[in-house]
């Protein structure tokens, strides 16, 4: 057993040929002679489904990949209120495997009331639209391994002599989960079209969505924007009427050829202005690295709402003071969309000692967090920090003088002027391992530049510690 | 349609009576210290002036003098006094100097909730970016820390850099380390390096000093021109305002070109000969 090539998957022509999943390749090889074999490449095959899952998005934003056996191996769509925009369930599925077909991928479909009945009746090779509530008549006819429950079930299901799905449901449940456990009857009454069960979709939900499809695909950029701009206007009414603005907004990009691209913006406050986000998106197209490639071209654009606040109309102040705050969150939005929200920061502090975290730097456009109230008596800080602090070879008194003399960056500087030490220990609480207590210095140099300078470790302890003697470290420049 | 009429002319109504009084709206402001001050150094709102370090290693006096120009241009009684800061920074500033701290910005006087910060990769993306930051009329001042001299930073790129501040009311501030930088559009001109600063007890190191030489002026009250000089500097962040360093050392101020040379009429006199005839 060990060792043996087997097959794992097979097209419909080596199917007609007898061939069956399981099959070791000698014997395959055998039958047919002339076989071509693949590697079986499972991780090649989830990204493929997972393209083919974000093309599928264009017929309903709600996508689950389907994992029978922790594997990804199909689609679920919940298409409950999407089918009449493209006329009506048989007509979804036939588009929908027409429009795969074109790509070259070979699909059953099936439509039913729930996930469950779908998935059994699409694995046993059927396809077609099931009609409300005709599950149980649909399935009656399906092996119990079509269930999804485990082997020992099945066999044990079969040794009783319950071949079928229908016998099953002729049963009464309670013997039925006294014997094979209550999952059996979960998963018989999901599949029967009993009970329903919520999809876990592939992507968030947006809040809400304009969309518009081209029979005609678009490419210039100048028609790209154009279909942006008429989105955001659809949006910004959908906002209004909720009383809402938006914070979180995604594009999605369908290609013809199947592949999505997806763009997303985060505004620093509640936005519904189609003007403002039109211009938002317009920047944020034209500073993409790598530009939207519309290959041949794209035949479904889709804006969408991921997040979404309450906006009150704002009572404009006769100083004037809302509209300069508003028109600081809208330089922060631009500039965040223009060069990535990492690069538009606001500072945190921290009610610590040590220096290294003592402030943050965090997005702007999030929400602003309440300022420390500065220490009394705050001992000096350079402007600038040096992380990691800068190694520089160091001339002091021993044990705890300031440095008379230092290197750094390959220049001598001679101090002038030292103040120190101030002696500052490590957050023992957050670092398991000690790091050595710093002692700090502030100098000056002969020619008036300012530094501060630490020393890591202490000489008395130097006996103990292996690390070797103390050494000095530049950490940051005053002005 | 008559009452939203009516309320933008009481408005402007409102910024006419308090333009003459504020002392917010004031058109420009000056270090705070004796010697400039006698000088007639005054900075303009609204305008792009460039700080310049002396030698790149300077860079952090530049840097705190820049800061210091800023919270000069908006400190407290003035209308600026609760606008956010924004400062472009490039990232080679940031490889080359270390990033920016809060308690070190605390220790200058700004409050660091009152910063935005941008980083920008190159100078074309910082220019830009201050570009559209100098036309937002909310912002208290605004500091565009360029590294080296960027082909993007050149006359044109200025110009309509100080054309829009001078349209917003942004004073915007131009940070760099070159030496030899290309010509700019600017306002004032700086030259600053660090200085030695008065001790502190214990032989302490001081407040922020700088040496700071002003380079060009074009124009100060009513467009008189505005003599060069370098004075020595110290910076008060608790009142937020610039001192002078040794009042003893500093250069003689010169006197402004528009004015008849008063100190000329003396010298005139001294060079005459009075005979005296001797007696005895």
């Amino acid at each position: 057993m060990q060792g043996a090539l087997r097959l794992t998957a097979l097209d419909r022509a080596a199917r007609r040929a007898g061939l069956a999943p399981g099959l070791t390749l000698a014997d395959a090889r055998a039958r047919v002679p002339g076989l071509a074999v693949l590697d079986h490449d499972p991780a090649a095959d989830a990204a493929f489904l997972e393209v083919v899952a974000d093309d599928c998005d264009r017929w309903t934003p709600l996508v689950a990949l389907d994992m029978p056996e922790g594997v990804p191996d199909g689609l679920i769509l919940d298409i409950t209120g999407c089918a009449h925009l493209f006329g009506g369930e048989a007509a979804l599925r036939m588009r929908l495997l027409a429009h795969l077909q074109r790509h070259g991928v070979s699909a059953r479909a099936v439509i039913a009331g729930t996930p469950d009945a779908a998935r059994a009746l699409a694995r046993s090779g059927q396809g077609g639209v099931v009609p409300p509530g005709g599950e149980a008549q649909a399935v009656a006819g399906l092996p119990v391994a079509r269930l999804g429950v485990n082997a020992q079930i099945v066999t044990g299901l079969s040794r009783a002599g319950l071949k079928t799905i229908g016998d099953l449901a002729a049963r009464p449940g309670t013997p039925l989960a006294a014997r094979f456990g209550a999952d059996l009857l979960t998963r018989l009454a999901r599949t029967l079209g009993r009970e329903d069960v919520r999809l876990v979709p592939r992507r968030p939900l947006p809040e809400c969505i304009a969309e518009r499809r081209f029979a005609e695909p678009i490419a210039r950029t100048a028609d790209i924007e154009a279909t942006l701009a008429l989105l955001v206007d659809d949006l910004a009414l959908m906002l209004e009427s909720r009383g809402e603005g938006g914070r979180a907004f995604e594009a999605c990009f369908f290609r013809t050829d199947g592949a999505v691209r997806r763009l997303k913006i985060e505004t620093a406050r509640p936005l519904r202005d189609g003007v403002a986000l039109a211009r938002l998106w317009r920047e944020r197209i034209e500073a993409l690295a790598d530009p939207l490639d519309p290959g041949f071209g794209f035949d479904l654009v889709r804006l969408g709402v991921m997040r979404a606040e309450k906006l009150t109309p704002a009572q404009v102040s006769l100083d004037g003071r809302a509209v300069e705050e508003e028109e600081v969150a809208a330089l922060i939005d631009r500039l965040s969309v223009r060069l990535g929200r990492e690069r538009v920061l606001r500072f945190l502090q921290r009610d610590t000692h040590d220096p290294d975290r003592a402030s943050a730097l965090v997005p702007a456009d999030g929400a602003s967090l309440p300022a420390l109230p500065p220490p009394p008596e705050a001992p000096a800080r350079p402007l600038t920090l040096f992380d990691p602090p800068q190694p520089v070879e160091a001339l002091a008194e021993v044990p705890d003088g300031a440095p008379l003399r230092f290197r750094w960056r390959r220049v001598v500087h001679e101090v002038a002027r030292a103040e120190g030490p101030e002696r500052l220990a490590p957050e023992w609480w957050r670092q398991p391992e000690a790091a050595p207590t710093r002692d700090y210095y502030r100098v000056e140099n002969r020619e008036g530049r300012r530094f501060w300078l630490f020393r890591a470790g202490l000489y008395e302890r130097e006996a103990q510690a292996e690390a070797g003697p103390p050494r000095w470290f530049l950490h940051g420049l005053f002005p | 349609m008559d009452t939203i009429r009516d309320v933008a002319a009481l408005r402007q109504m409102l910024a006419g009576l308090e333009a003459a009084r504020l002392p917010g709206v004031e058109q420009s402001f000056c270090l705070g210290a004796a010697g400039p001050e006698a000088g007639g150094v005054r900075l303009a709102r609204g305008a792009l002036h460039e700080v310049q370090a002396a030698a790149s290693a300077d860079m952090p006096a530049a840097t705190g003098f820049a800061l210091a120009l800023a919270l000069r241009a908006a400190r407290p009684g003035t209308a600026g006094e609760r606008r956010p800061l924004l400062w472009v920074r490039q990232d080679m500033a940031e490889a080359e100097f270390g990033r920016l701290d809060a308690p070190g910005l605390t220790a200058l006087g700004l409050d660091p909730a009152r910063l935005i910060l941008v980083r920008a990769r190159d100078g074309a993306e910082a220019l830009r970016a201050a570009g559209d930051a100098v036309c937002c009329a909310g912002l208290g001042a605004l500091i565009i820390e360029i590294w080296g001299t960027p082909k993007a930073l050149d006359l044109t790129a200025t110009r309509r850099l100080a054309l829009r501040a001078a349209a917003s009311g942004v004073t915007s501030f131009l940070l760099h380390g070159a030496p030899q930088p290309a010509a700019t559009a600017v306002a004032t001109r700086w030259r600053v390096a660090p200085a030695a600063s008065t001790p502190l007890a214990g032989d302490a190191p001081g407040a922020p000093s700088f040496c700071a030489t002003l380079l060009r002026h074009r124009g100060g009250e009513g467009g008189r021109p505005v003599e060069g000089g370098d004075w020595k500097l110290e910076w008060d962040h608790a009142a937020c305002t610039f001192r002078d360093l040794d009042p003893l050392s500093r250069t003689v101020v010169p006197v402004p070109a528009g004015r008849p040379d008063r100190a000329a009429a003396p010298e005139a006199r001294r060079g005459t000969v009075v005979a005296l005839r001797r007696t005895g």
